[in-house]
């Protein structure tokens, strides 16, 4: 028996697990697929600290943002410290951004001779500002490398990952959880911990709570890999911020613009609320390519060769839900991180083990509570 | 060769390859014309550096890219050669 | 709006004779092509500047496909040189997108991007070589059996002096044959599959044609040794090809004896895959042909699952130019029958005789690929260095560690270790990666087709209805 199961071999269960596993707790890892397979696989990897509002989501950036330094100390995930550029298309934006950047208290620079940091940025954009902390990991490896660094270090019977195992139900006894039921069959353990990403929702539901995670959809487009690199920073607009905490329904795009180890570029980001369709939309690739080419010309010859799709989970108040369900009692959550699950994970799984393991949180969980949200009306 | 298909084809023009005059036949493929001048290898990989050249001949594998009048990264088995292109090999 | 009864994305055997079928019985019609000519991997052939009077020597039936293509010509509205990126449904309509290049202001070429909008569309996007990897397949003078008959048939450029042909499949015949035709020293031809040698060649004893014994009669004639069970297992050379191994197998394709053959060129080839992209676009449903390629599963009349989309020829399961070209006009009927303008002194429906040989083909199809299927011992002619995805140059060890990382299926290992994760999108080493994985390859998602510029895309809606 496991002191802790995770549901969900995303980079949010694999930071659990490792962290778990580093407080001595005993675990296991379940997915219904691969390792990474789920949102993790669908996004861009980014360790953001620029694009947060202050409070407890900018807080828990912080924090994460520090152990994602410490893990690439020996993990190795393509972890880049490269820094993020925020532009501004007008002084207007340029003012309001620059006050956010205040109001954030995050490390950051004014970058007024904006060439100096992207050559081949558009001409006429205002001016920017500059967070040397946004990083960016290959969150697909993170994952699996942090599932496996756990094993390494705490031991291959104490780290357990099972793929191709499906979550199908809960156990309980005494009104707690005590276990999972699976297509494996049974699994008994102390506790569970729901990393389920935007399926984090179902899961809870077998256990009988309920959690609003819904899908947001978004599109990358990927270019050829370019010989010479042409974009050092993560760089997009001011318009992102405001489309990240956003409530539209309909189809939201900003340019975020980066470069990768592989010698791709990736394009963003676009923000939809159409469930879980995969089907190609080239009104929104069409808009991400214009976006970057906007802001770097010199990307109109170069060509896509590849796009894809992933669902951000998010919640109705655009917060992860991170810690213990009073309503049942056993069950954990670590999940809904919306658009920010590579990025908040460490924090995550830190934040969460020591729940687990009796600590009291280094940083307070409040606002991230799994019954925050009204009950669920039924018909 | 050219028995093999009664061929009679029109009169060769030349193309430069690193500055290096090729000759081509009117109408052949700018990756054909590499070829039969005997250089089959046009461009090095970006992580190991190996050589490569044609490897599937019809515009699938991109294994023939090659820089042609400043167009970076065309694939030379599919472009038609035309006189004076002027090809840039990686 | 002003749109196409019907698009046909492809301009070999299949797509040509659905498009001239769909036209004469008096349809709107365009053909996209990416190519400069028409003819597909198959009727390949040298451009008008050649003046080629005796072309039909490379290949059977070129002359009748060149006159179909003439009249084509006259009937229908001929893209060529234009690459389908994309196929969207426009409410009633399919949009489908393509990409080509034309000359901008400075001699700079620009990309352009082309959107025709139809009632049906016809699939027959043909296949391309299936490649397995094995060490030094990367060098310089490895090419596929494709690519060395490409340059042959569309260029008249011999792939090399020395030229050793491998793989399996009847495909490595006319390669072979071509080579030695043109002068070309064929050094040998290596079978994986078989132990008849070439007098029991399946396509010998299956087919009447003459096309197969004149393609054993040039080998012998030329002297050149055909081996079954044996297979070129690596390929060495310092930056091109000057040797490669050449290994006696067994059944299972697992090594029993090495020996080193000198060549500058070898051509290889093991079956094709269907380019099925488009259809996976469109939802179309899919099945597995016999080898397990994916195929975009069609009804009698050349139907896939979706309304108004058609498909023929290799993309339904790969069997040849003679079963694509009845295919396309099959498909060519039925979509005119479909759309309600029945075709001139022909009965609307499609002639029963044509289905029974299409049954028959078929048939004669699926004996070849039973005959040459692929085994799994190619998987032991692989080192831990060996690249597997050529783009991102990922080796097998790179695809071992990901599977030991929790990467269970082919995906997950593309997510962890890039394989076809580059400028081919998979379509080199995808077979061998599902292969590696313990997978039957999966449908593509390809929702980009082919690579698009960033300029091109930003406009694809500048461009007016046709
Ligand atoms: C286009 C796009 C771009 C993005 N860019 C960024 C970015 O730059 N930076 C950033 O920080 N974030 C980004 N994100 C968001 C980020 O990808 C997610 O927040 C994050 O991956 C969530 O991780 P997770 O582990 O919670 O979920 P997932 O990775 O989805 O993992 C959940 C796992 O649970 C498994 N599972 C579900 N149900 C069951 C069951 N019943 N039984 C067993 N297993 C089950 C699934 O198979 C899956 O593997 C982006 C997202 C998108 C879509
Ligand atoms: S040789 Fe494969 S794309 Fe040109």
């Amino acid at each position: 028996m496991a002191d802790v199961i995770v549901v969900g071999a995303g980079v949010v269960g694999a930071a659990c697990a490792y962290y778990a596993a580093r407080a001595g707790l005993d675990v296991t890892v379940l997915d219904r697929g691969p390792v990474a397979g789920g949102t993790t696989g669908a996004g861009e990897g980014n360790i953001l600290v620029s694009d947060k509002e202050p409070g407890p989501e900018l807080d828990l950036a912080v924090l994460s943002n520090k152990l994602w330094r410490e893990l690439a100390d020996g993990v190795d995930f393509e972890f880049e410290a490269k820094g993020g550029l925020v532009v501004a298309e007008t002084p207007a934006v340029l003012e309001q951004l620059t006050a956010l950047a205040v109001k954030q208290g995050v490390e950051h620079t004014l970058a007024g001779d904006l060439a100096a940091y992207e050559p081949h940025l558009a001409q006429g954009l205002a001016g920017g500002v500059f967070y040397p902390q946004d990083a960016q990991v290959q969150p697909m490896l993170a994952a699996a490398r942090l599932i496996r660094a756990a094993q390494d270090r705490y031991g291959h019977q104490k780290v357990r990952l099972r793929t191709g195992v499906t979550v199908t139900g809960f156990l309980r006894s005494g009104g707690r959880v005590t276990g999972v039921r699976t297509s494996e069959g049974d699994l008994l353990a102390a506790a569970v911990v729901n990393a389920a990403g935007t399926w984090g929702g179902e899961v809870a539901r077998l256990a009988g709570v309920h959690l609003p995670v819904l899908p947001r959809r978004g599109f990358i487009l990927v270019t050829e890999p370019l010989r010479t690199p042409l974009v050092r920073h993560k760089v997009y607009t001011a318009a992102y911020v405001t489309n990240v905490a956003s409530d539209n329904e309909g189809l939201e795009t900003s340019a975020v613009v980066e470069g990768t180890p592989s010698g791709t570029v990736l394009i963003g980001a676009s923000r939809e609320r159409v469930g879980f369709d995969r089907t190609i939309s080239l009104p929104v690739l069409q808009r991400l390519a214009a976006q970057a080419v906007a802001l770097f010309p010199v990307l109109r010859d170069v060509r896509a060769i590849r796009t894809y799709c992933g669902f951000r989970p998010y919640c109705p108040d655009h917060l992860p839900v991170i810690g213990a369900d009073p309503r049942m009692p056993g069950l954990y959550h670590a999940c809904g991180h919306e658009g920010a699950g590579i990025g908040l994970a460490p924090a995550t799984g830190h934040l969460l083990a020591q729940l687990l393991s009796g600590q009291s949180p280094s940083l307070d969980l409040g606002a991230f509570r799994p019954d925050r949200f009204p009950a669920e009306a039924h018909s | 060769m050219k028995d093999l298909a009664g061929a009679r084809p029109e009169p060769a023009f030349e193309i430069t390859v690193d500055g290096r005059p090729v000759s081509v036949l009117p109408g052949q493929t700018v990756g054909a014309a590499l070829h039969a001048a005997g250089i089959r290898s046009w461009r090095t990989t970006r992580f190991g550096g190996r050589p490569r050249g044609l490897f599937c001949g019809i515009g699938v594998c991109f294994d023939c890219l090659v820089s042609v009048n400043g167009s970076p990264e065309q694939r030379a088995c599919l472009l038609v050669a035309r006189a004076g292109d002027e090809v840039v090999t990686s | 709006m002003n749109a196409y009864d019907l698009v046909v994305v492809g301009g070999g055997p299949a797509g040509v004779a659905g498009a001239l079928t769909a036209a004469q019985a008096g349809l709107r019609v365009a053909l996209l092509d990416s190519g400069a000519r028409l003819g597909g991997q198959y009727f390949r052939h040298l451009p008008a500047s050649f003046h080629a009077s005796r072309e039909g020597m490379l290949h059977h039936g070129l002359d009748r496909f060149v006159r179909q293509s003439g009249t084509l010509e006259r009937l229908a509205d001929l893209r060529l040189g234009h690459q389908v990126w994309a196929v969207t449904r426009q409410e009633e309509l399919l949009a489908v997108h393509a990409v080509m290049t034309s000359d901008g202001p400075h001699g700079h070429p620009v990309e352009l991007p082309v959107v025709l909008r139809t009632r049906a569309l016809l699939i027959a996007t043909g296949a391309h070589d299936r490649p397995l990897p094995f060490p030094g397949w990367d060098l310089p003078g490895v090419l596929t059996a494709g690519g060395a008959q490409a340059l042959l048939k569309g260029n008249l450029v011999a792939a090399g002096r020395r030229v050793v042909v491998a793989g399996t499949g009847p495909f490595l015949l006319p390669v072979a044959a071509g080579l030695a035709r043109s002068g070309t020293r064929v050094a040998e031809v290596l079978e994986a599959n078989g132990g008849l040698g070439l007098a029991g060649h399946p396509w010998l004893a299956l087919s009447k044609a003459g096309e197969a014994a004149g393609y054993a009669a040039t080998l012998l004639r030329h002297r050149v040794p055909y081996r079954t069970r044996h297979a070129v297992v690596a390929a060495h050379g310092e930056r091109e090809l000057t040797h490669v191994s050449v290994a006696r197998i067994d059944r299972d394709w697992r090594i029993r004896a090495t020996r080193t053959v000198e060549c500058d060129t070898l051509a290889v080839g093991y079956g094709f895959v269907p380019q099925i992209d488009l259809a996976t676009q469109l939802g179309c449903d899919t099945g597995h042909d016999l080898d397990g390629s994916p195929i975009v599963t069609v009804d009698a009349s050349q139907s896939t699952s979706v309304p108004g989309v058609y498909a023929a020829g290799e993309p339904t399961g790969v069997g040849g130019a003679v079963l694509s070209e009845l295919e396309g006009r099959i498909a060519g009927l039925a979509i005119a029958a479909e759309l309600g303008t029945p075709p001139a002194g022909e009965p609307p429906a499609v002639p029963g005789l044509l289905l029974r040989r299409r049954t028959r083909l078929r048939a004669f199809a699926r004996a070849l690929q039973q005959a040459y299927p692929v085994q799994d011992g190619w998987q032991s002619w692989l080192a831990d260095d060996t690249l597997v995805c050529r783009c991102e140059e990922v080796t097998l060890g790179a695809i071992r560690e990901a599977q030991r990382l929790g990467a269970t299926d082919a995906r997950s290992i593309k997510l962890l270790a890039r394989p076809g994760m580059g400028w081919c999108q998979g379509r080199m080493c995808g077979h061998a990666v599902a292969c590696l994985a313990g997978q039957a390859p999966q449908p593509p998602r390809r929702p980009l087709a082919q690579p698009i510029t960033l300029g091109a895309l930003e406009r694809i809606s500048d461009d007016k209805p046709n």
